[in-house]
């Protein structure tokens, strides 16, 4: 294939890239004031990338590019969208959030953008450089986001601790890869694979594994390597914890699926027990330690580590159907988290933002379409039927139980039962309390159109619409094997 | 006595672990902690050379040059980071990243 043929493949991040150095430029020139602006070029821009992700030569098919370091598939393009659906959330969502702080300044979207590259990279990286680089891309722009409030003691602070830990962890991850590229001679995924199924039993090869996945788990936040979460989720302004919540999670968990399933297929006995225990660790960290919170964005994390558990469910099954859940669990997953903090977004009063739970209390008497919307995402977010968000533990759940992991189902299923308690209080406070100051009304319409369209799309679309999701998932996941 | 891959895979453990150690044991300074990543990421250099050289195969030492350009993005965001973390705090003693707790 020869380079030109080579690089229009790759179209959605070269667009992504070069889109990100002419914003840059022009902001750099315009200055602030031009802020609006770069934003709607931003969405517009990632836009563009996804009808890239489609528009391909070839058709969708699958592609193996820069000697089988990148690769496209149906997987990739899957995680793609997604990745850019919640990142163009993310730049509108912010606007009103950004302006009230006085943080509008021009790098925001840039660097949502540069994060959506990076994050691009990881889910088509079939080898351990590639995977390195696409992970340092994103997390290099995410430790400026979670910043990005220069002014601020809690969001510096919270960008030093993402910073430190997320160093650390590209550290673990990075010497596993040194480790599995020592022992298997290659670092290309399928290389890895034949070398690892022949080698049998290599303690190398295992332990460089290890580290790996502590690496990967600490990315997807994953107990017990959460540390960082709500610390990070608290101290950040509030639409970088909106993206820091969907997108980097969904590249994440693709890439860590994409890792275990096609590089060590033939040591699956070997990372089986450790990721279904990361798993379980994570939706019991989740289902307790979200009791006692009483910030809605540190709830909020406690939820996510809870959820990445659940998918990590589908990745310790190891199997087709494994996969697939993994990628509806997180699809459904990504829908919620952003409709629920475009609610998170809207509780502005008049003297700034509040994110205490409390706030809440009796907002059915006080903003009936918002308190709707919020118990629709919290249902699913708790996994009540028929919303989507229990169809995603049901696939999760059935997949476990088909490859063996019997025990990890019914933990899941207790796990939730738990978790159900503290998104149904946040529901009781909204019902049955009395009520507290009303929120402002004028929010503008990216957040409205965000909280109505993932509830609308928790209960009834997805409800209705899972078979079809089924099926690109499953055809996704098929391209893995 | 001659100097194996075994040597070398040793070297870069222990210097990964005194990195590791850094991180978790220093309550003084985060200036330390930057340091002690430097010092985990040429660990992971040392490892990658000695086997791109045992293996006869160049792309480890590609790596090696790759994780040596991303470190040094890494020091400049984090340093960066610092800076702004300094401004607000006066201090940048590690137990004063206490603001939030559970």
């Amino acid at each position: 294939m020869g380079l030109f043929e080579t690089l229009s493949f790759a179209r959605p991040e070269l667009a992504l890239a070069i889109g990100a150095m002419a914003l840059l430029i022009t902001g750099v020139f315009l200055g602030d004031k031009a802020a609006p602006k770069i934003s709607i070029a931003a969405v517009a821009l990632l836009a563009i990338a996804g009808v890239l992700v489609f528009v391909s030569p070839g058709g969708g098919a699958t592609a193996s590019l820069f000697d089988g370091a990148f690769r496209i598939d149906a997987f990739s393009a899957f995680c793609k969208i997604l990745i850019y659906a919640a990142a163009g959330f993310a730049i509108l969502m912010s606007d009103r959030y950004l302006a009230g702080e006085k943080l509008g300044r021009f790098e925001y979207p840039v660097l949502i953008v540069l994060a959506a590259l990076g994050m691009s990279m990881m889910v088509s990286a079939s080898d351990l450089i590639s995977l390195y680089m696409g992970l340092e891309t994103q997390s290099l722009a995410l430790y400026i986001l979670a910043a990005f409030n220069r002014d601020s003691r809690r969001s510096t602070e919270a960008g030093l601790k993402y910073f430190v830990l997320g160093a650390l962890s590209s550290c673990l991850l990075l010497y596993g890869a040194s480790l599995v590229y020592g022992f298997t001679g290659s670092t290309v995924f399928t290389e890895i694979a034949k070398a690892a199924s022949l080698s049998g039993d290599n303690a190398g090869l295992v332990i460089g594994l290890v580290f790996m996945i502590s690496g990967l788990a600490f990315k997807v936040s994953a107990a017990p390597f959460h540390m960082w979460t709500p610390d990070v989720y608290e101290g950040s302004p509030t639409p970088v914890t909106a993206f820091f919540a969907a997108a980097p999670k969904l590249a994440a968990m693709a890439l860590f699926t994409r890792v275990l399933m096609s590089s060590f297929p033939g040591v699956l006995d070997d990372w089986q027990p450790v990721i279904a225990l990361i798993a379980l660790a994570s939706m019991l960290v989740g289902a307790f330690s979200a009791i006692a919170q009483t910030n809605i964005k540190r709830l909020m994390a406690y939820s996510s580590i809870g959820h990445m558990g659940y998918a990590l469910i589908g990745l310790a099954s190891g199997s087709s159907a494994g996969v697939s859940s993994v990628l509806i669990y997180m699809a459904i997953y990504i829908v919620m988290t952003v409709g629920t903090f475009a609610v998170i977004l809207m509780m502005r009063r008049r003297g700034g933002m509040t994110e205490n739970i409390s706030d809440l209390a009796g907002l059915s008497r006080t903003n009936m379409p918002m308190a709707l919307i919020l118990t629709v995402l919290l249902f699913s977010l708790a996994g009540v039927p028929p919303t989507a968000g229990f169809f995603g533990k049901w696939y999760v759940f059935l997949a476990a139980v088909d490859a063996g992991l019997i025990w990890l189902a019914v933990a899941g299923v207790l796990a939730s039962a738990v978790s159900a308690f503290y998104y149904l209080r946040v529901v009781w406070f909204m019902w049955f309390d009395d009520p507290a100051p009303a929120f402002e009304r004028d929010h503008g319409p990216a957040l409205g159109f965000a909280a109505w369209g993932s509830a609308l799309l928790m209960f009834p679309v997805l409800t209705v619409a899972m078979g079809y999701l089924r099926q690109v998932a499953e055809t996704a996941a098929a391209s893995l094997f | 006595m001659d100097i194996g891959l075994g040597h070398y895979l040793s070297v870069a453990a222990i210097l990964f672990a005194i990195g590791m150690a850094g991180i978790f044991l220093n309550r003084k300074n985060v200036i330390v902690i930057l340091m002690s990543i430097e010092l985990m990421l040429l660990a992971v250099n040392i490892n990658l050379v000695a086997f791109s050289q045992f293996l006869g195969d160049l792309v480890g030492q590609v790596f090696a040059f790759m994780v040596l350009t991303v470190a040094a993005a890494e020091a400049a965001v984090g340093l960066a980071i610092l800076v702004a973390f300094f401004r607000n705090r006066g201090d940048i003693a590690v137990d004063d990243a206490s603001l939030m707790k559970n």
